[in-house]
């Protein structure tokens, strides 16, 4: 099939490319999970096409994702410098009802509406972080809880629809045959990388991230930038708060984005950044999401029941994890060689 | 003489590679105030730690009232009779003064804490001292004096017979000092013996009754107060005879080079880091700031670099007051500063040695002005040649990098950003001896060409022989300031052990 055909030179052309690269685990990962599914789920890899569209599990995979993916991008900024968004969620939720409640005044308003608040909210996030220093998972916390209950002043305590056209051919979409959601991702991610790695932002990040105090020794603008994260955070949040609002075509104030912050701090982690900050991998963070995503429809397609299914995700995650324990891998290291011998202390008069 | 409470006997302690306590027989008397004197490193807090259970001993004997003692906790050294004050308050901030005196020793009716009976303890802890005290009052609510002071009554709440005092005054003035000595002697004479860490000499001279000094991890001798004046004192501590000392005193030196003033200090103060301070820096000279640990040096160096707000005090930069309120703002000044300690203060562990390099040049220059990869590449290769930096690339992890290497970087790091006034903490402590030539011969270099540097350094041989001028710093004030031939380790260790003028 065509798909084979793609699919599995592209998988071991990145495995080969990134075999000593931190992104080597959750590919090899996804692609396991790929193989998995090509082998015994049928259907999972069936693709048509209709009306110039393409339909199938793995287009459904790309725009289900796409959510998590666009969080993640913010979020693996926030953790590289140390810190953590709970926030995300509620940002969604808040901009999707933003969204949902201009959706009659114009299209260009009801977007800016949306993406505006959502940055507001990243904006206040950085204020509490960067100028007042409170932990970050405090800081954060307090949006995420509170977030929901202004997502309903928005709307009322009401699910707004709405049926402009533009605002859902966000969520649903499709351009030269692939989701919008999917251009929506690459796009942000080149953006996102531009911006890491054609400014100085990406060392200054990593930097602030791997070493606070040696930082503000070096002159570097630790609290601007750790403000800066928070709002970009904030900016992906409300992206993906639009196309989730999109999806369903109202803004359900309850539901949209709920629980989504920690599918993408597990993306991020997945993808081969540190909670503790420093180095961070904005690719990883994808795949890691994709993984996420993959994992979740798969458990669907073989009809593991929502309450349950938390716990083989679970385990998958968990393995990722442990492969890239440092702890953990100098032990399996040490399995191979001899163990040294201890050294005794000598003993006491 | 009044009867040994505490006898040791061949203490050793060893850690990997170090013997960080070689045989040290000590001897703490009842109703006497015994000091513990030694540079950084001489083995004093291993002795503490090692009589406190801290680092259980590996060799020799220690004895409370003639019984044999090995702690292997603080909990059993406190058993044994011999309680701990260190150097840092640690108390628990948000608890009453009561419950932080009590803790861990309540006494309970049906397992519940009988709190009437520990406030009474308490109440009773402090009258010991001569203290009162509202005891419900949250400790975080007192002054850190009085704060150190409730450590002193929770250590001798207990039965104790040794009391040691790790560095109890290094945070307060002079006032809260008075009212600390006053505790410490009314203990004393109470019968107690004390152990005094201080690096204080004037606090030392005015407390203790008898002196210990440690250097390398061995004892060097024990000595009445009286029979032991200043000089001998930091002449022992720092391993070198007066008469030594003294023959380097006419050594020739090479004239300072007239510069011209580019940054001073009038009367820049903070409180409990610099007394009022005047300094003049000049181009093309090294100023060398000495004194032992504590007397303040890193605390002008955080002060002239805008890592600390002054108080009082002016500083001007080629005559034009200038205030920094951040690194940045002293960076764009032209100022430069490698930090006394690499590991926490300097490195950025994980990245690589051209990220480390470049990073504050990149600050400089600001956020969005990314110096080209080329640019890195060519800093990189330039500073590794000019400095002899070994690494095995760029890209190699800084973290792996040995001590002298990353001090190196960190030199070159700042080097980038072609700064006019360099100030160097301790740049060679905890490096090889090669790395340190190196960075000496870099340091003439850079005065050669016009920089002015501030070098900060506690060894004295050293000091005297990469400055022009020394300013000598003790108990947070500049003592002395010494220029041409007095640019001696005689005349240093002269004004860190000369009286103060009362």
């Amino acid at each position: 099939m065509i798909v084979d055909l793609v699919l599995w030179p592209t998988l071991a052309a990145l495995l080969w490319v990134n075999r000593r690269r931190p992104l080597l685990w959750p590919l090899v990962a996804l692609a396991l999970l790929l193989l998995f599914n090509r082998l015994f789920t049928p259907g999972f890899f069936a693709l048509e096409i209709r009306d110039g569209r393409l339909y199938g599990t793995l287009v459904d995979v790309l725009n289900q994702g796409s959510k998590v993916m666009l969080l993640a991008l913010g979020m693996t900024l926030v953790i590289a410098t140390g810190g953590v968004d709970l926030s995300v969620g509620a940002t969604m939720a808040i901009a999707g009802a933003v969204m949902a409640r201009l959706a009659g005044v114009s299209i260009p308003v009801a977007l800016g509406g949306g993406l505006g608040v959502a940055l507001l909210a990243g904006a206040w996030n950085g204020l509490l972080v960067s100028a007042f220093r409170i932990q970050p998972i405090i800081a954060t916390l307090i949006l995420m809880v509170a977030g929901r209950g202004v997502a309903q002043l928005v709307t009322d305590g009401q699910i707004i629809n709405f049926e402009q056209p533009a605002l859902v051919y966000l969520g649903n979409g499709s351009l030269l045959g692939l989701p919008f959601t999917l251009a929506l991702v690459l796009g942000m991610f080149a953006l996102t990388a531009l911006l890491v790695r054609r400014t100085a932002l990406g060392l200054f990040i990593e930097a602030i991230g791997d070493n606070e105090t040696a930082a503000r020794f070096t002159g570097l603008p630790a609290r601007p930038v750790k403000f800066l994260v928070y709002v970009f955070a904030g900016l992906c949040a409300g992206l993906a708060g639009l196309v989730a609002a999109s999806n369903i075509k109202s803004a359900d104030a309850n539901h949209i984005g709920l629980y989504l912050e920690l599918d993408a701090i597990l993306a991020v982690v997945v993808g081969g950044t540190a909670l503790t900050g420093g180095r961070f991998q904005l690719a990883g963070s994808l795949v890691g999401a994709l993984l996420i995503q993959t994992l979740g429809t798969t458990l669907y397609a073989r009809n593991v029941g929502a309450d349950v299914a938390t716990v083989p995700k679970a385990i998958v995650i968990l393995a990722v994890c442990l492969l890239q324990s440092p702890v953990l891998r100098a032990k399996l290291a040490s399995l191979r060689r001899p163990a040294p011998t201890a050294l005794r202390k000598e003993g006491s008069v | 003489m009044s009867a040994p409470i505490l006898v040791c006997r061949g203490l050793t302690k060893r850690f990997p590679g170090v013997v960080a306590l070689d045989g040290v027989d000590f001897c703490a008397r009842g109703g006497e105030v015994h000091a513990l004197m030694g540079e950084n490193g001489a083995g004093k807090s291993t002795l503490i730690k090692a009589l406190t259970g801290v680092h259980p001993r590996d060799a020799g004997q220690a004895e409370v009232d003639g019984r044999p003692v090995h702690p292997r906790s603080p909990r059993e050294a406190e058993a044994a009779g011999i309680s701990t004050v260190y150097q840092e308050v640690n108390l628990i901030p948000d608890l009453s003064v009561a419950e932080n005196i009590c803790l861990g020793r309540q006494r309970t009716r049906l397992g519940f804490i009988r709190w009437g009976d520990a406030r009474t303890r308490a109440r009773a802890a402090l009258a010991r001292l001569g203290l009162e005290l509202d005891v419900e009052r949250t400790l975080s609510e007192c002054s850190i004096a009085v704060q150190q002071l409730v450590a002193i009554a929770r250590a001798t709440d207990i039965d104790a017979r040794v009391l040691i005092l790790d560095e109890p005054t290094s945070s307060l003035d002079a006032g809260e000092v008075a009212q600390l000595f006053a505790v410490v002697r009314r203990l004393r004479d109470q019968g107690l013996a004390i152990v005094f860490v201080s690096h204080f000499l004037d606090q030392v001279y005015a407390l203790a009754d008898r002196i210990t000094v440690l250097r390398n991890g061995r004892l060097v001798g024990e000595f009445p107060v009286a029979e032991l004046p200043r000089l001998q004192l930091v002449a022992h501590m720092m391993g070198r005879s007066v008469d030594e000392v003294e023959a380097l005193r006419h050594r020739e030196r090479p004239a300072a080079a007239p510069g011209e003033p580019l940054l001073s200090t009038r009367g820049l103060t903070r409180r409990h880091a610099v007394l009022p301070l005047d300094l003049e820096l000049r181009r093309g000279e090294v100023l060398g700031l000495g004194g032992l640990l504590g007397s303040g040096r890193t605390e002008v160096a955080r002060l002239l670099f805008g890592l600390d707000r002054a108080d009082a005090g002016e500083t001007r930069l080629e005559g034009r007051p200038v205030s920094f309120h951040s690194p940045a703002d002293a960076m764009r000044a032209g100022l430069a500063l490698t930090p006394e300690d690499r590991k926490t203060q300097a490195i950025l562990p994980n990245l690589t040695v051209r990220e480390n390099l470049v990073v504050a040049l990149q600050a400089r220059r600001g956020l969005w002005k990314q110096i080209p990869r080329a640019e890195q590449d060519r800093l990189v290769a330039d500073f590794t040649r000019a400095l002899g930096i070994k690494t095995s690339g760029p890209e190699q992890l800084i973290r792996n990098l040995s001590g002298g290497n990353q001090q190196k970087v960190i030199l070159a790091r700042w080097l980038a950003t072609e700064p006019r006034l360099l100030i160097l903490d301790e740049p060679t402590r905890g490096i090889d001896v090669g790395a340190q030539a190196d960075i000496e011969r870099l340091l003439a270099k850079l005065r050669d060409e016009g920089l002015a540097i501030v070098f900060i350094c506690a060894d004295t041989a050293e000091l005297s022989r990469n400055s022009q001028r020394i300013a000598v710093l003790r108990d947070h004030a500049k003592v002395a300031e010494l220029t041409g031939s007095d640019v001696n380790e005689q005349a240093v260790m002269r004004a860190i052990a000369r009286e103060t003028a009362a």
